[in-house]
């Protein structure tokens, strides 16, 4: 018989983004919260000077995340492909520990356009019948840029968020994005400083008629006070930024953000090495009673409480509402089901540039430095004729400079004195040229539990079946071409180039992004969506399930804006409707 | 050459101290941790991990993946203790898989695309692709790696990097290919030559001195605007090492 807590008003499962945001929101309403964490206790002092400072512990090891040993996923190319476990990191690094992954992300802090939210709407009245692949199943989020434009504008005040203004409520402004969505304020902070690399890409887009704009950061440019209090120091541009902590209370982060005042609040409590293995559903399958989790004595121990947030990140999420019967299990050859649907992701490509005359300064730079233009985002250009839909985000960033990680032309030699030559001259000398492209989703993309392979409390493991598509393929070819004449401009003494074209697939070994998204979709029709378009269940109405788990498919930049601004989307609605009358926000038909 | 000879690279790196200036620390940046103790000479050192036989392999073969100045420009491997990097990330969580998923069944025939799967710990891959090649050399060559000479020994890793020594009719049954083999020993030994001296390698910065790389510096704030320009500052350490 488990171990039983005394019962509290609402349990949050993981301590990363979005759960600081929920626990936030929820002891503003007055709740007694616990944040339950399965990593350790993690608070700005462990990342003080110089400790982070250690590209093999943290770049390479990857001593801050997810580990394998505690949670790995199987993975397959196609439904027919036997999944194998991914026994350590690569393609994708998943948090572990207070903070999350937000603890040491880059900080690119981007809104989706509001085509985006809205895409499938915007195929249909785009594209042609026959034009786009018959297997891609693509939705609308259900839920519009007016409707999250608050939520936007508060979570980037949350996070001192730095660029430079685009569209200030339908206003084109200089300098920004002419694309982005309008804007009810400006950026909170200015841009970060420009890098040669951003330098040269900025007049080289502009040369072919684009509109590059600095890259919204979450690493903040100024001093920064935000709406909770906390103070965020200017980044000193370290260089050690994405995958480690930030060791000068610079980078948007839980820590440096939100945890310091939600611990101040004697309605709130979080426990770490608290890993939550299911949830518990009453008799009736209807409402949640509360969450099981492993101790850190291996100890197993019942949680009651009134209301469940996942916060466990994306893939985490649906893995939890699998093993715990949350929602009908997605079967893609009987199209039923909906948890594990519409899972999709990041593609990436670019061409590597050398400059032997060319000083870049690597290590001087901030995880989100660069320079990014959104010409080639949905709407923005006419991608029917190349028979794809999605888009890139094009551009130069130089999130850090560490030795380990160094690129080298492909012809360099791997090792001897060769390999010795061509680190001295190529290190400092190089920029890349990068697209970050949307992923579709379709019906074999997807997530469910794997059949062989369980973590070591006998839960069986998320199985992944994702592979690169021919739309994706497409994009990327095209992407290719454009990079391609900006290289041109920027005539390097060497390049080549990596993009996931034609016949290639996805390789779990190297990384490509943590934007896991989809698996537990939100939409308006629960045939087609796990949780309504406020992150609740559609079956289990006191569960609610706040990350990139809610994307029905990706689109063209990083997500943790878009995650950010759902939480708070959610949050509102729990706070003035949910908890004066708990039941289901949306009917089910 | 049957050992790598330490009192010659002794003599070298005597050298690159007083080729290469020291420059004081930047104002502004504090280092907080105390003065690193001295690094320990490779030649004196005891391996905790790796077997004497297997320890003459590591140095023989790191000294060909990243060779001295005899050959070249820059400092070597050996110079800089990447072998005693190796030998303590193998009492490290990485050298026991401590994150990794080692459960069972281990499914052998799959895409190499979906990742490593034999059941093996970086410990274990060590022991048995040093074996497996020292057996390779005795049948090919009648001798040990490190017995060979440099030119054979390049020869050597270059048929483990393009999978041309069949680690199964040698005898392994778990599927650990020859290139699998080599990339963790190159990748290591690479690891070793640039990453922080608090792990072993890199000893006195030397490989982040070639590359101008400034360490644990962490601090550019007046840098990050000065394009196109040499920073003039030698690296720091974690420990405080100044270079
Ligand atoms: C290297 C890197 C760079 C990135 N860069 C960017 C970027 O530039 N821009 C961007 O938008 N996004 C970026 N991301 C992604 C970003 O970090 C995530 O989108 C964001 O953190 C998601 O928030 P979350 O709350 O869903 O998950 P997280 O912040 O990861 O929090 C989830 C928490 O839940 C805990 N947890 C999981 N399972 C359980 C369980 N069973 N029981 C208890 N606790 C559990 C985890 O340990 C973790 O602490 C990056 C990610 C990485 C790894
Ligand atoms: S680059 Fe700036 S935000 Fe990033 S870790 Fe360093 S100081 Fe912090």
């Amino acid at each position: 018989m488990a171990k039983q807590q005394p019962r509290v008003d609402a349990v949050i499962v993981g301590l990363g983004w979005t759960g600081s945001i929920m626990g936030m929101e929820l002891t503003e309403a007055g709740l007694n919260v616990l944040a339950l964490e399965r990593g350790a206790d993690r608070t700005n002092e462990d990342f003080a000077y110089p400790k982070p400072a250690d590209e093999l512990e943290y770049g390479i090891r990857h001593t801050m995340m997810q580990k394998p040993k505690q949670a790995a996923v199987t993975i397959r190319r196609d439904l027919n492909e036997r999944a194998l476990p991914q026994r350590k990191l690569g393609a994708f690094l998943p948090g572990d520990g207070v903070g999350g992954a937000g603890a040491h992300w880059t900080g690119v802090l981007i809104r989706p356009t509001p085509t985006d939210l809205q895409l499938k709407s915007f195929a249909d009245q785009a594209f042609g019948k026959g034009v786009l692949q018959d297997d891609m199943q693509i939705q609308d989020f259900g839920v519009t840029w007016d409707e999250l434009e608050p939520h936007f504008t508060f979570f980037e005040k949350v996070c001192g968020q730095s660029g430079t203004t685009g569209n200030l409520n339908g206003e084109i402004q200089p300098g920004g994005d002419p694309f982005e969505g309008p804007r009810s304020e400006p950026y909170p902070l200015p841009a970060l400083q420009d890098t040669q690399n951003t330098e040269m890409f900025d007049k080289a887009a502009k040369q072919l008629g684009y509109h590059p704009f600095p890259n919204p950061s979450a690493n903040v440019s100024r001093a920064w006070t935000n709406p909770y209090g906390m103070q965020l120091g200017p980044c000193n541009y370290c260089g050690f930024c994405s995958r480690y902590g930030c060791l000068n209370y610079s980078k948007a982060s839980p820590q440096t953000c939100i945890l310091n005042a939600l611990k101040q609040r004697s309605n709130f409590a979080y426990r770490t090495n608290a890993n939550v293995t299911r949830v518990e559903l009453a008799p009736d399958g209807k409402t949640a009673t509360g969450v099981t989790y492993i101790d850190e004595h291996g100890e197993e121990v019942f949680q009651p409480a009134d209301m469940v947030v996942l916060a466990s990140y994306a893939l985490n999420n649906v893995r939890l509402m699998l093993n715990s019967g949350i929602g009908a299990p997605y079967d893609p050859v009987a199209r039923t089901g909906v948890v594990g649907r519409n899972y999709a992701y990041q593609i990436g490509g670019g061409i590597h540039m050398y400059f032997d005359d060319i000083e870049f300064n690597p290590f001087a730079t901030a995880g989100a430095t660069g320079r990014m233009f959104n010409d080639f985002s949905p709407g923005n250009f006419d991608s029917a004729q190349y028979g794809f839909i999605g888009g890139a985000k094009m551009h130069s960033s130089q999130a850090s400079g560490t030795p380990i990680k160094t690129p080298l032309p492909k012809t360099a030699p791997k090792w001897g004195q060769g390999y010795k030559d061509a680190l001295r001259k190529h290190y400092g000398h190089h920029m890349k040229l990068s697209m970050t492209g949307s992923v579709m989703s379709y019906r074999s993309n997807m997530l469910d539990l794997d059949p062989t392979w369980k973590d070591p409390y006998g839960m069986p493991l998320l199985r992944m079946t994702f592979d690169w598509k021919q739309n994706e393929h497409r994009l990327s070819a095209f992407m290719r071409d454009r990079l391609r004449e900006i290289a041109d401009v920027l005539k390097p003494d060497y390049r080549d180039e990596s993009f996931n074209l034609e016949g290639s697939h996805f390789k779990v070994t190297s990384y490509v992004s943590t934007h896991n998204v989809g698996g537990a979709a939100m939409g308006t029709d629960p045939s087609t969506s796990a949780i309504n378009r406020y992150l609740q269940s559609w079956d289990v109405h006191n569960v609610f399930v706040p990350g990139g788990n809610a994307f029905p498919q990706n689109f063209q930049a990083n997500p943790t804006d878009l995650i950010g601004a759902l939480t708070y989307w959610s949050a509102k609605k729990i706070r003035e409707e949910y908890l004066k009358n708990p039941g289901p926000l949306m009917a089910q038909s | 050459m049957s050992q790598p000879d330490n009192t010659s690279r002794r003599a070298f790196l005597r050298n690159t101290f007083t080729l290469i200036p020291t420059v004081g620390l930047a104002g502004g940046v504090s280092l907080t941790a105390k003065a690193a103790e001295a690094p320990p000479n490779l030649s004196d050192y005891q391996p905790a991990f790796f077997k004497s036989d297997e320890w003459a392999f590591l140095l023989a073969a790191c000294d060909r993946l990243i060779p001295g100045e005899s050959e070249g420009k820059g400092p070597g491997a050996l110079d800089t203790n990447v072998p005693i990097f190796i030998d303590r990330q193998m009492d490290s969580p990485y050298g026991h898989a401590e994150r990794w998923y080692m459960q069972g069944p281990f499914v052998l025939d799959g895409s190499p695309d979906l990742g490593f799967q034999y059941p093996y710990t970086p410990r274990d891959v060590y022991q048995k692709g040093i074996a497996l090649t020292q057996a390779y050399c005795q049948k090919q060559y009648g001798k040990r790696f490190e017995q060979l000479d440099a030119a054979t020994r390049d020869q050597v890793l270059q048929a483990l990097e393009a999978n041309q020594v069949d680690f199964a009719a040698l005898g392994e049954t778990q599927k650990l290919e020859a290139s699998e083999f080599f990339s963790s020993l190159l990748e290591n030994t690479k690891e070793g030559y640039l990453a922080d001296p608090i792990h072993g390698g890199n000893k006195h910065m030397a490989s982040w001195k070639m590359l101008g790389f400034p360490g644990a510096r962490a601090s550019y704030r007046d840098w990050v605007d000065q394009h196109n320009v040499d920073y003039p500052l030698g690296p720091v350490s974690l420990t405080g090492e100044r270079g």
